[in-house]
């Protein structure tokens, strides 16, 4: 592995026409991270301009189809529920340095983070709680004399981690796929194809794509010809394999294709890598503190947190089968626009369009992660809490939900009655990564069989699934007479043999 | 005492040996892929399901040539002759040792039951199978010949487990009445030697 990755370094540095230990800019004692960035933008004169057109900086995103104004900095999740009031402790995970309240500014070219993204040192962290700046053992001279394309490392270091934890929240992306093998992740094997995340999600200009909010459920356009325009479907396994990719004896399965993701047979399980993501979050139950006022943790036999008093009850899953859904790639999310009701359905905080006769729809894997947490029954709306921090608001200082849903809903500004109940949510997680070797997929009979993989999926027949109920029972019915009939018949010969007659 | 005649020819028994192997074993495929039990899993067991079928088609080609070439085909002329007389006979003559009321020939393999069974198992349950079977087989084709909105896939799969049912039922029925010839023995030999013994 330590080989691996030096000849990795090494074909890496072999590429690259820029050796950055070199650069005058920057062989100097930066006093500060943003300083870092002037440096780099003395050469690369325009990528803070394009990194303030992403979504990685704005974290807002306009959805075009049904105008949900959506991205990190809007909407509302079931784990640690939302930013808003909560800035100094979630952009840690930002593009950005010093977004500690909503008066960031957006437009600064020097907060841009070059760093987190194009460190090949390892060396380079964002702790929570200093709003994006890196923690202060940081080598920054070291740091950006070493900048390199992205990898793995640098993407998974927010998106290996997100929901608070390692592998805590997609289910298909965390800590383990930093160095996959084969079994794991078939083409990010460190070992073999070794593609890093921008290997698919090749976008140009600093923009990434693939997108969670608007996915591409059943890209119909085949492989991605150099000189297409449109790139935006780059991430999908079709922009690679094409629209028929199996042969010989699984040649059928192309024809699955137009009604089931590739990811659904391709991904048997997900967590696989050793990593247990979470699977429920109780938000209710938090509070519980011990006798010296500390927040009362409970682990179990392997060490997760199944209890925090910050946080509530947790359970989590590893090696498992996901859930699947018909989707066509249509997201809506609950949002604090949204009116919620206790009774009733499970409010989806985002629900996954999709039907069997829209034609645009696949079945598609899915994590869904359940949830209670805490929202306004008078208001019937979600509620943001504010719990990072150590003021007298912050719920993880205190433990009083009113004072941080009020505080929280202040800085969101919206209206708070003051009634805070518990409501049950869901969020679907499309599962996409963690594809396994095509001899790991599922067979046939993971869903072609009672109670398999797609028993819960609606609008389609499924051989060895369905079947006329009241057409097996008359048919099994008759055919059983029949066989008794010549049984009898056949008796009765027997006993009235060699009598009567000639 | 019983005379013999030469009555099913070798391909006509080649034909129906082979045609029996091949729907048992579309039987027992086939209700596997229905669900109703697991022996081969399903992967294996709808291949197998597929070339059997395509097999019995080959099968059939050979046996429809063959029946217009040879005339046969006249065998499976419906008649209402004697039904009355056969249905009697099934019902109360083969227990008090009554005569057969009828006399096999060369001509007339096929006692009047035999031929209107015969006749179903042609003209419907064997439609049903195989029209039914073949658009199960094409279901991802049904969009390029612009059946799509015309077939759902829950009605061919209803009408093949009919026809289905309608085989094995069938099957029971004539495996049981091939024992009901001159003696219990002489319709298979004759099936298996091509000579059957008549009164």
């Amino acid at each position: 592995m330590v080989l691996s990755m030096f000849s990795f370094t090494s074909v890496f540095a072999a590429t690259s026409t820029a050796d950055h230990s070199k650069f005058k800019e920057l062989d100097k004692n930066f006093s500060s991270a943003p300083e870092v960035t002037k440096a780099c933008l003395t050469c690369h004169t325009e990528a803070s301009k394009q990194i303030h057109k992403t979504k990685h900086w704005k974290w807002e995103f306009l959805n075009p189809e049904n105008k949900q104004r959506l991205g990190k900095k809007n909407i509302l999740n079931n784990f640690c529920i939302t930013p808003q009031s909560n800035w100094a402790g979630c952009t840690a995970c930002h593009i950005g340095y010093g977004w500690k309240d909503e008066k960031f500014d957006f437009t600064a070219e020097e907060r841009v983070d070059c760093l987190v993204c194009h460190d090949t040192t390892g060396g380079y962290s964002k702790p929570p709680g200093k709003a994006g700046y890196p923690a202060d053992y940081v080598k920054l001279k070291k740091v950006a004399q070493n900048v390199g394309k992205t990898s793995r490392d640098t993407c998974g270091a927010c998106h290996f981690y997100g929901g608070g934890g390692d592998g805590v929240k997609h289910g298909d992306l965390d800590s383990s796929l930093a160095m996959p093998d084969a079994d794991l992740d078939v083409h990010m094997d460190a070992l073999g194809a070794d593609f890093t995340c921008s290997t698919c999600h090749a976008g140009s200009g600093h923009d990434v794509v693939g997108s969670r909010y608007t996915p591409t459920a059943k890209n119909t356009e085949g492989y991605l010809m150099r000189g297409k325009p449109d790139r935006a479907k780059s991430a999908t396994c079709r922009s690679c394999h094409d629209n028929n990719p199996h042969s010989g004896k699984h040649e059928k399965m192309n024809q699955h294709a137009n009604k089931i993701a590739c990811q659904t047979c391709h991904i048997p399980t997900i967590a696989r890598g050793g990593v247990a993501t979470k699977m429920t979050w109780d938000w209710s139950t938090a509070g519980k503190l011990t006798k010296e006022g500390k927040p009362l943790v409970k682990k179990d036999k392997s060490g997760h947190v199944v209890y925090h008093g910050k946080k509530g009850d947790f359970t989590y899953g590893a090696n498992i089968p996901p859930e699947y859904t018909w989707f066509n790639g249509k997201v809506r999310y609950t949002t604090l626009d949204d009116e919620v009701k206790k009774k009733g359905e499970v409010t989806p905080i985002n629900h996954f369009d999709g039907s069997p006769t829209d034609g645009k729809s696949r079945i598609w894997p899915v994590k869904v992660f359940r949830g209670m947490q805490p929202y306004d029954p008078v208001n019937k709306t979600l509620v943001v809490p504010h719990t990072v921090g150590k003021d007298d608001t912050a719920f993880w200082a205190n433990f009083d939900w009113d004072k941080a849903i009020t505080e929280g809903m202040k800085v969101a500004g919206r209206p708070f009655s003051g009634k805070v109940d518990f409501i049950k949510t869901q969020m679907s997680w499309p599962i996409t990564h963690m594809v396994a070797p095509a001899e790991n997929a599922l067979g046939c009979e993971d869903c072609h069989s009672k109670n398999g993989r797609l028993q819960g999926i609606e609008g389609i027949y499924i051989p060895g699934r369905d079947s006329t109920e009241w057409l097996d029972k008359i048919g099994w019915t008759l055919a059983i007479l029949s066989l008794l009939g010549v049984l009898m018949h056949g008796a009765l010969r027997f006993f009235t043999r060699g009598k009567g007659g000639q | 005492m019983a005379e013999r005649i030469y009555i099913f020819k070798r391909f006509e028994r080649f034909w129906h040996w082979s045609q029996a192997a091949l729907i048992m074993f579309l039987m027992l495929t086939g209700f596997e892929i229905h669900g109703t039990y697991k022996i081969f899993g399903y992967e294996d067991a709808t291949g197998y399901h597929t070339i059997a079928a395509w097999s019995l088609v080959t099968l059939w080609v050979f046996a429809v040539f063959w029946h217009f070439t040879t005339g046969e085909w006249k065998q499976y002329i419906p008649t209402m002759q004697k039904v009355d007389a056969m249905f009697k006979y099934y019902l109360t003559g083969i227990f008090t040792h009554a005569p057969h009321p009828f006399k096999q020939s060369v001509r007339r393999k096929h006692n009047p039951l035999q031929r209107l069974a015969y006749l179903f198992f042609w003209l419907v349950i064997s439609p049903t199978i195989w029209f039914s079977g073949w658009f199960y087989l094409f279901y991802a084709n049904w969009a390029e010949w612009g059946l799509d909105s015309l077939l759902s896939l829950e009605w061919v799969a209803f009408f093949h487990t009919f026809g289905a049912f309608m085989v094995l039922i069938f099957f029971i029925a004539h495996v049981y009445l091939a024992t009901a010839g001159h003696t219990v023995m002489s319709h298979i030999k004759a099936m298996i030697t091509g000579w059957e013994e008549v009164e």
